[in-house]
């Protein structure tokens, strides 16, 4: 192989390579990039039942059962225009308190109940989940209203 | 007095960068032995000076003087004395003080041990490494000073993140800088060798030590990361593919494969552009992961305070170097000559696979990572999480598994195929171990199974090139090799093995109360409060019984005072077969009756950090040989086989 070929050959090999590398990063980006919804833009969305997403708001004061079984917890998490009822089976985060904010990683089930596998809750203040530094700003005035109930 | 003395030696240090770009650009330039002896005094004493900044920082944190803003803002009076001294790199401000040390450090290094260069590419790497300090002084005194004080100074200081308090802040950030930052040497090579055009194997054989050191410290750090990840959040999980995570493992993977480039303009005096391209990129990538972390643009438990400020100005700086490296590149690579050729089955021809992959694995990892930014600024919020990492990733890491079995054992220039019938052992273990797996455990899935295959392979493939070989008269970097890949082998096993077999139990227990986990039952003895130094905790005692064997397990829920905030400590049992992970927490404030118990049995996951430990170990074994290289004959080549 004269030596231009080889370089040729070389440079076309890569440049394959990173193509290929580009379309599957792509495609599994598609497939399993999670997006972010609060409850009122899940509610418009039509999110398919089993695809990941992230879920984030303010947990509804009074809302936070326990199963019989201590493991498993439901609750009700909001912002200004909607609800969507959560369960989680795990131990909850430090700060997993209601009227505070939490996002959760997890997926819709048939009957629109999100089924998490994951809760991050705010840590301290210089650890805020960055979603929900805008949630803090939208819906605090909500959750003081139900605060005051 | 001491603050005002850091930063006194800091803008000495920073005075000297200067000095020593010119004096660098000189000795360049004209060749000058005047300039040339000038620069390396020089380069030493911005190293001593810096050291003696990060001196006051830590004496500043070791007596908490509360009139320093940096101490006040992340210390506290109440504190061991070995996070006081360790929280002096727990923050922004410290943490870049380190970074710069270790860069200023590596400068000096290289004007204190750089023999092989000649003094024209000495003097051009020195203005490079002047450059780069310059422009991180900068950034460090404008935008990031840890000296600032702070009147009047408060009673106590608000305190460092429990999670950080631990031993393992004390090792992982430094071992993982000196790789991130030893990094701009590969860097200031090539720029130096751009300038100079002087791109060959001498050169490369120069660079090599230094590659080597980096991505030595790059490994133990990543390796030392991950298991205080996993031991300290409690989550079970030895890898998040958090953004911070990779920010270290981009740089690895791009000096990966300049590792194994090098090698090749060492030994063959071909890929030229590409060694050159890859070290730029490497430091690149230490500079992204920088900005990554330090910018606060993302979160995470290392992004330690959000300031636009800042990120907008680490930003300017990895665009201005970069790009201007890129465009030094592109103007100046069509004076490097091409180098030799090769058959594409060749030892060469391997490393290019290796090359392929690695950066390959690369552009996807940093495409994960800068998707939900670029999202972002389009109005569009995403998270990007394991599942397209592992998705994306795991593929490409078995097919560079695969390759590696082929590729040491191939030699330089051409080979033929028959070299390969060697391959038949590692055939055999892959194949016996992939009938066994599927035939005992089917539901561990298909990627554990394959890469369990693959380890096993590898394992065996792995020692092939000492096959026929005296093994006393081998030379060491041929033993690094061998212990390097036998190492990735064993770590693959332990991921494989990790996630395809981990059995996750969780149970709500009275005391007295047994369950069990795998083939081990768990027992709920009691629950107790303990007290630490600045910490309360409620301690789970479980005994942990399998056939004759027992042993204590003791878990806590550890409520810190300072800053005030809950962490749990899980509870690590190591048997020579994996580890039983424990937690244990309240159900509720008021539901005291029962606790939570999260219990985990994880076969082999101790692979995982031993493999890292072993491939780290290769690569200080290849350099013990490297350092010695010089006082043999140059020719007396020890990647040749004999």
């Amino acid at each position: 192989m004269k030596p231009k070929h080889q370089r040729l050959v070389l440079a076309v090999v890569a440049l394959l390579a990173l193509i290929g590398a580009g379309l599957l990063a792509a495609s599994a980006l598609r497939e399993e990039a999670s997006y972010f919804y609060t409850p009122a833009t899940l509610a418009k969305a039509e999110v398919e039942p089993g695809k990941a997403i992230r879920l984030g708001g303010m947990v509804q004061n009074g809302s936070i059962k326990r199963d019989a079984d201590g493991v498993t917890v439901r609750f009700i998490v909001q912002d200004r225009d909607a609800t969507q009822q959560v369960v989680y089976r795990g131990i909850t985060p430090d700060l997993f308190v209601e009227g505070s904010g939490v996002v959760a990683d997890g997926r819709l089930d048939k009957n629109g109940l999100f089924v998490a596998d994951g809760l991050l809750a705010k840590h301290d203040e210089n650890y805020v989940p960055r979603e929900l530094k805008d949630i803090d700003m939208t819906t605090a005035e909500h959750s003081q209203d139900t605060l005051a109930k | 007095m001491i603050a005002e003395t850091g930063l006194a030696a800091l803008w000495l240090a920073a005075a000297l960068a200067l000095l020593q770009a010119f004096a660098g650009l000189g000795s360049w330039k004209s060749a000058s032995p005047a300039l040339a002896s000038l620069t390396r005094p020089v380069a030493v004493a911005q190293g001593l000076l810096c050291l003696i900044a990060f001196g006051c920082l830590l004496w500043m944190f070791a007596v908490t003087d509360l009139s320093v803003l940096l101490v006040a803002s992340n210390s506290h009076i109440d504190k061991p004395m070995i996070f006081k001294i360790a929280g002096a790199w727990g923050n922004h401000e410290g943490s870049m003080l380190l970074w710069v040390t270790i860069l200023t450090l590596a400068g000096a290094a290289i004007a204190l041990f750089e023999r092989r260069l000649d003094a024209q590419t000495l003097g051009a790497t020195l203005f490079a490494q002047s450059l780069l300090a310059l422009g991180f002084f900068a950034f460090l005194l404008f935008s990031s000073n840890p000296f600032e004080r702070l009147s009047p100074a408060p009673p106590s200081g608000a305190g460092l993140n429990p999670l950080l308090q631990d031993i393992g802040l004390a090792l992982h950030p430094p071992t993982l800088y000196i790789g991130y930052v030893g990094l701009s040497v590969a860097f200031s090579f090539a720029v130096a060798a751009l300038l100079t055009g002087k791109v060959g194997p001498a050169f490369a054989r120069a660079m090599r030590p230094w590659v080597l050191l980096a991505w030595i410290f790059l490994t133990l750090g990543i390796t030392a990361g991950s298991y205080w990840a996993y031991y300290e959040l409690g989550w079970g999980g030895w890898w998040f593919w958090d953004p911070v995570e990779n920010a270290s493992l981009m740089p690895w993977l791009a000096a990966t494969a300049l590792l194994h480039s090098v090698a090749v303009l060492a030994n063959r005096d071909a890929l030229r552009a590409w060694t050159i391209m890859l070290a730029l990129v490497a430091f690149a990538m230490s500079m992204a992961g920088t900005f990554l972390v330090r910018s606060g643009i993302l979160t995470s438990v290392h992004a330690f305070a959000v300031d636009p400020e800042r990120g907008a100005f680490i930003l300017t700086l990895l665009l201005l170097y970069v790009g201007s490296a890129l465009t030094l590149f592109a103007l100046r690579i069509g004076s490097v000559k091409e180098g030799k050729q090769f058959s594409i089955l060749s030892r060469e021809g391997g490393i290019v696979v290796n090359n392929i992959f690695l950066s390959v694995i690369l552009a996807i990892v940093l495409m994960g990572t800068m998707a939900p930014l670029v999202a972002e600024s389009m109005g569009d919020k995403i998270s990007v999480g394991p599942p397209y990492f592992n998705k994306a990733t795991v593929p490409i890491g078995l097919l560079l598994m695969l390759a590696l079995m082929v590729g040491p054992l191939l030699r330089w220039r051409s080979d033929d195929k028959a070299r390969l019938k060697r391959l038949f052992a590692p055939a055999i273990a892959a194949v016996v171990a992939v009938i066994f797996l599927a035939l005992t455990s089917p539901q561990a899935g298909f990627w554990p199974i394959v890469a369990l295959m693959l380890s096993a392979g590898l394992g065996v493939a792995s020692f092939l090139p000492l096959f026929g070989r005296n093994l006393l008269r081998t030379p060491l970097p041929i033993w690094g090799m061998v212990i390097a890949h036998f190492g990735l082998a064993v770590s693959v096993a332990g991921m494989a093995a990790e996630s395809g077999w981990t059995t996750e139990k969780l149970y709500a227990l009275r005391p007295g109360e047994t369950v069990s986990v795998a083939s081990w039952s768990v027992k709920l003895e009691d629950v107790a409060p303990v007290v630490g130094d600045n910490w309360v905790a409620i301690e789970g005692r479980l005994s942990a019984k399998r056939g004759g064997f027992v042993a204590q397990l003791k878990p806590q829920t550890r409520q810190f005072s300072n800053p005030e905030q809950q962490t749990s400590e899980a509870a690590l049992l190591t048997r020579w077969d994996g580890q039983l992970y424990a937690v244990v927490a309240p159900i509720s404030e008021t539901d005291l009756s029962r606790w939570q118990v999260r219990l985990w049995w994880k076969p082999f996951v101790t692979l995982i950090w031993f493999g890292g430990g072993l491939i780290a170990l290769g690569g200080l074994i290849a350099l013990l040989g490297r350092i010695k290289l010089p006082a043999r004959k140059q020719n007396e080549n020890p990647w040749v086989p004999a």
